[in-house]
């Protein structure tokens, strides 16, 4: 199970709950408990079946760029961040 | 220089300072830049810009161009595919390559002064300059826009009229300039500000300012006959400008070679590609290599600076001195495209310290003004300027020395950023600790008129892919190809980790960075990640290596692989011993030669963290800022050549120390950037500082084999903000706005 955090601009779809524990060994299988909680809700996180542009997913503090296809280990933290790139 | 360290890895390699690899090319000139390129038969392009900041291009008439001899070719924008709002992953970070396409050739309006509008091939460069300015471009000119608070407005002249703003997904329902809006929030922000016993709030502005690369944008593109396109190009990732001049032209990339030549600096600035595609595509038109140089006016009006900003920072802390809340709202400008730097001016503003309770909102808005590229810690180094700002008037107010201010609240391992993860393993306290025990600080500084200052910093650096492979040569030496492009000496520091992986000299290992077609995919030189994962590429070569070259001494020795062991570069079994050298001469006999190769993908960020002092003294006639005494302190894991180091933490410095005091761009009423030149854009030169003191601090950072964390990118993150600390103790005055140049400081004295 990953503890899943919810964006603020996302809470409008979750009734305000902020964190959320949730089945999953992939990011794919997450984005699907997600939506399936919280209806509406993949059509903020996916652009075309994978993670929209300009946002990120971190795993337990690091970003990963293994998209949906990311090893979700069980306890660990989900985030859906602003993509950066460095200088 | 100064080193503090909690190393416990004795290393023969890494930590000292061997001779660059490319030195003697580079101290002899013999080091070949994008402008040292001459192929046969190269003709010239040349670039025409729009004198309008806002226009819609109605028609552009090419024909009396076309005419004048010696011209080869023109090209427009309707040369090219219609990208209509195409997405391209390009590793660090995905483009829309409508928006990429239409900044290196404008689609049917000109958003900035400089914006390219149409290209031509000549004989020679006069011709080309010559039909260039034979174009005629009919305009519509529109109101335009610059400061960003403005372009944020109702009634802002739009650039697009499709922009809507994306909340994390969710996309606003009518045309604005503000592209992107962030929100983070922790804890109950509104409540700790009403309960806190100290609350400051104030503004802050900052100007938009250039890379300031010395070298100016080149590129030669050919098209072959046979349909295969090169480009010899000055860029900070050759794969990444493989992709997007690929994608706009839309040719695979097995048709594309990329040449990376020297860089003579990047800072963010070479990363998306400007000239290329257009040199290509002229080429393609012509048969002919084409050469495109920019002119310093080009590189300043029409290539990436780093964002303007206006900001509002409230902080909150009980009289003890512990933060208890935070709250920032951000707005920074993108210029012509969507994309600019806000989300990691978001995620860092508070990024330092725990905050129980925090909200910040960011806002990227589109400008008249050319597409905003990363510069150093995108984002970050505006933040840091209102957050440490603050940070300082708060230890004032409170009566805390500002050190032991940032150490009650400093960042450390479990502390979780505004934006939700939590740090590993980090070093900011260790960082302020050297700052309280350096000569620096426990120096008086004394005399009228002169202020000392601190500020602390912070940047993600990221991972991302690196590729690289190694022969073993029979002398003993190693080959290593790699696919970084090297700004900062890097090929040097990714030869001394292969080195101390396999216990020989750094001199021994051979590094040299190839073109996309002989090493494997490689991101860019960005993010202050080669060091760190071609570093880590280039540990797993030597581990590759090790393994083969244990195999070879077992056959040698008649026994099992299992039973050879590495000792120090030496292969020993059973009393039986070879060096490294040794066996690399007995390779043609045992199987033939050793290569090695890694691919790795480092996830997540190794988190830099500096703080920097400064004393400064302030003219009370003419408000001139001197920069008396500085030290950067700066954990950087582990440092793999110190000088390499120090010279990253040194030019960061000096480049915060323009931005802080006199680097701005220029605009007048109608939008246009007045001082596109260095002598009216003010960069500091070795005049202007002393020297940069370093300290280096070396916490190990676990997710890498040698403790390396990124390092290019933090050093400018402090300097704005310890610099108008500096200037607020020397005068009393606090500054507000960036750059405070001395009109700006003396109005305010002036004031006061």
């Amino acid at each position: 199970m990953a503890q899943v955090f919810i964006p603020v601009q996302w809470r409008d779809l979750t009734g305000g709950v902020a964190e959320v524990t949730l089945p999953g060994a992939t990011l794919r299988e997450i984005a699907a408990a997600l939506e399936a909680r919280f209806p509406g809700i993949q059509a903020r996180l996916l652009d075309d079946g994978a993670i929209a542009s300009g946002l990120a997913v971190s795993i337990d503090g690091a970003v990963t760029s293994r998209g949906l296809r990311a090893t979700v280990p069980a306890d660990c933290e989900v985030h859906f961040l602003p993509a950066i790139g460095g200088g | 220089m100064g080193k503090t360290s909690d190393k416990k890895q004795k290393y023969k390699v890494i930590g000292t300072r061997p001779i660059r690899h490319d030195g003697a090319d580079k101290v002899t000139g013999r080091a070949i830049y994008g402008s040292d390129l001459r192929l046969s038969g190269t003709v010239f392009g040349r670039i025409l810009r729009s004198p309008h900041a806002h226009a819609k291009i109605k028609h552009i008439d090419t024909s009396a161009a076309e005419k004048l001899p010696g011209v080869l070719a023109v090209a427009t924008a309707h040369d090219f595919p219609d990208l209509k709002d195409k997405i391209a992953n390009l590793g660090e970070g995905s483009v829309n390559l409508a928006h990429l396409g239409a900044n290196a050739l404008a689609h049917g309006k000109a958003l900035y002064k400089g914006h390219a509008v149409a290209a031509v091939a000549a004989v020679n460069q006069h011709v080309a300059e010559e039909a260039a300015n034979l174009i005629k471009v009919d305009y519509e000119v529109l109101p335009s826009v610059t400061w960003v608070l403005d372009a944020m407005r109702d009634d802002a002249p739009l650039l697009h009229e499709d922009v809507r703003t994306n909340s994390m997904g969710k996309k606003g329902d009518k045309p604005t300039n503000i592209a992107t809006h962030i929100h983070f929030e922790t804890g109950d922000v509104d409540q700790a500000f009403a309960a806190a016993d100290l609350v400051i709030e104030r503004e802050f502005r900052t100007a938009s300012v250039h890379q300031g690369y010395i070298e100016p944008h080149v590129c030669t593109a050919l098209w072959n006959q046979d349909g295969h396109l090169t480009l010899w190009t000055s860029t900070q990732g050759s794969f990444t400008a493989r992709a997007q001049t690929a994608e706009l032209l839309q040719i695979p990339v097995s048709q594309v070679t990329v040449v990376p030549c020297e860089i003579g600096g990047g800072f963010g600035g070479k990363i998306a590609v400007y000239l290329e595609p257009v040199a290509a595509m002229l080429s393609r038109k012509c048969g002919r290599p084409v050469k495109m140089v920019m002119t310093r006016e080009e590189v300043f009006e029409g290539t990436g600076p780093t964002p303007g900003s206006f900001m509002r920072v409230k902080l909150a802390a009980t009289k003890e001195g512990k933060l208890t809340a935070g709250l920032a709202w951000l707005a920074y400008d993108a210029g012509a495209f969507p994309g600019g730097m806000i989300g990691p001016g978001c995620m860092c503003v508070f990024s330092c310290y725990e905050f129980p309770n925090a909200r910040v909102d960011g806002y990227d808005v589109l400008d008249n003004k050319p597409k905003t590229q990363a510069y150093r810690a995108p984002g970050a180094t505006q933040a840091a300027f209102a957050c440490e700002s603050v940070i300082d008037e708060m230890a004032e107010r409170l009566g805390i020395c500002p050190i032991e201010f940032r150490l009650k609240n400093a960042a450390k391992e479990g502390t979780r950023r505004v934006d939700g993860p939590t740090y590993p393993r980090i070093g900011f306290i260790e960082t302020l600790e050297a700052a309280k025990n350096s000569d620096h600080w426990k120096t008086p500084i004394g005399g009228p008129n002169r202020g000392r200052g601190i500020a602390s910093g912070y940047w993600f650096n990221i991972g991302l892919k690196s590729c690289a492979a190694a022969n073993v040569n029979p002398d003993g030496t190693v080959s290593l190809i790699e696919g970084s492009t090297d700004i900062g000496g890097t090929r040097t520091s990714i030869a001394m980790q292969l080195a101390e992986t396999l216990g020989i000299s750094a001199e021994a290992v051979k590094p040299r960075v190839a073109d996309t077609d002989g090493v494997g995919y490689t991101d860019v030189t960005g993010g202050s990640r080669t060091t760190f994962a071609t570093g880590m590429a280039a540990h797993e070569v030597g581990l590759d290596i090790q393994k083969q070259m244990a195999e070879r001494a077992a056959h040698l020795w008649e026994c099992d692989p299992s039973k050879v062991e590495c000792v120090d570069g030496a292969y020993k079994s059973n009393g039986k011993s070879m060096t490294f050298t040794e066996l690399a001469g007995k390779l043609g006999e045992t199987g033939g030669p050793v290569v090695g190769r890694a691919s790795v993908d480092p996830q997540g960020s190794s988190n830099g963290f500096g703080t920097h002092i400064v004393d400064v003294e302030v003219d009370p006639e003419t408000a001139k800022v001197t920069i008396l005494r500085y030290t950067a302190i700066q954990d950087v894991g582990t440092a793999i050549h110190p000088s390499y180091v120090e010279g990253q933490m040194q030019g960061g410095a000096v480049q915060g120390i323009g931005w802080a005091l006199n680097e701005e761009y220029v605009f007048d009423d109608k939008g246009r950037m007045q001082n596109p030149n260095y002598l009216d854009y003010r960069m500091p030169t070795a005049l202007d500082v002393p020297m940069i003191d370093t300290i280096i601090v070396e916490v190990f950072n676990p997710a890498h084999p040698y403790g390396v964390r990124g390092v290019g990118e933090t050093p400018i993150v402090a300097p704005p903000a310890a610099i108008a600390n500096a200037i607020y103790h020397a005068t009393g005055q606090r500054m507000g706005e960036l750059p405070i140049s001395p009109p700006r400081l003396w109005a305010a004295m002036a004031k006061k």
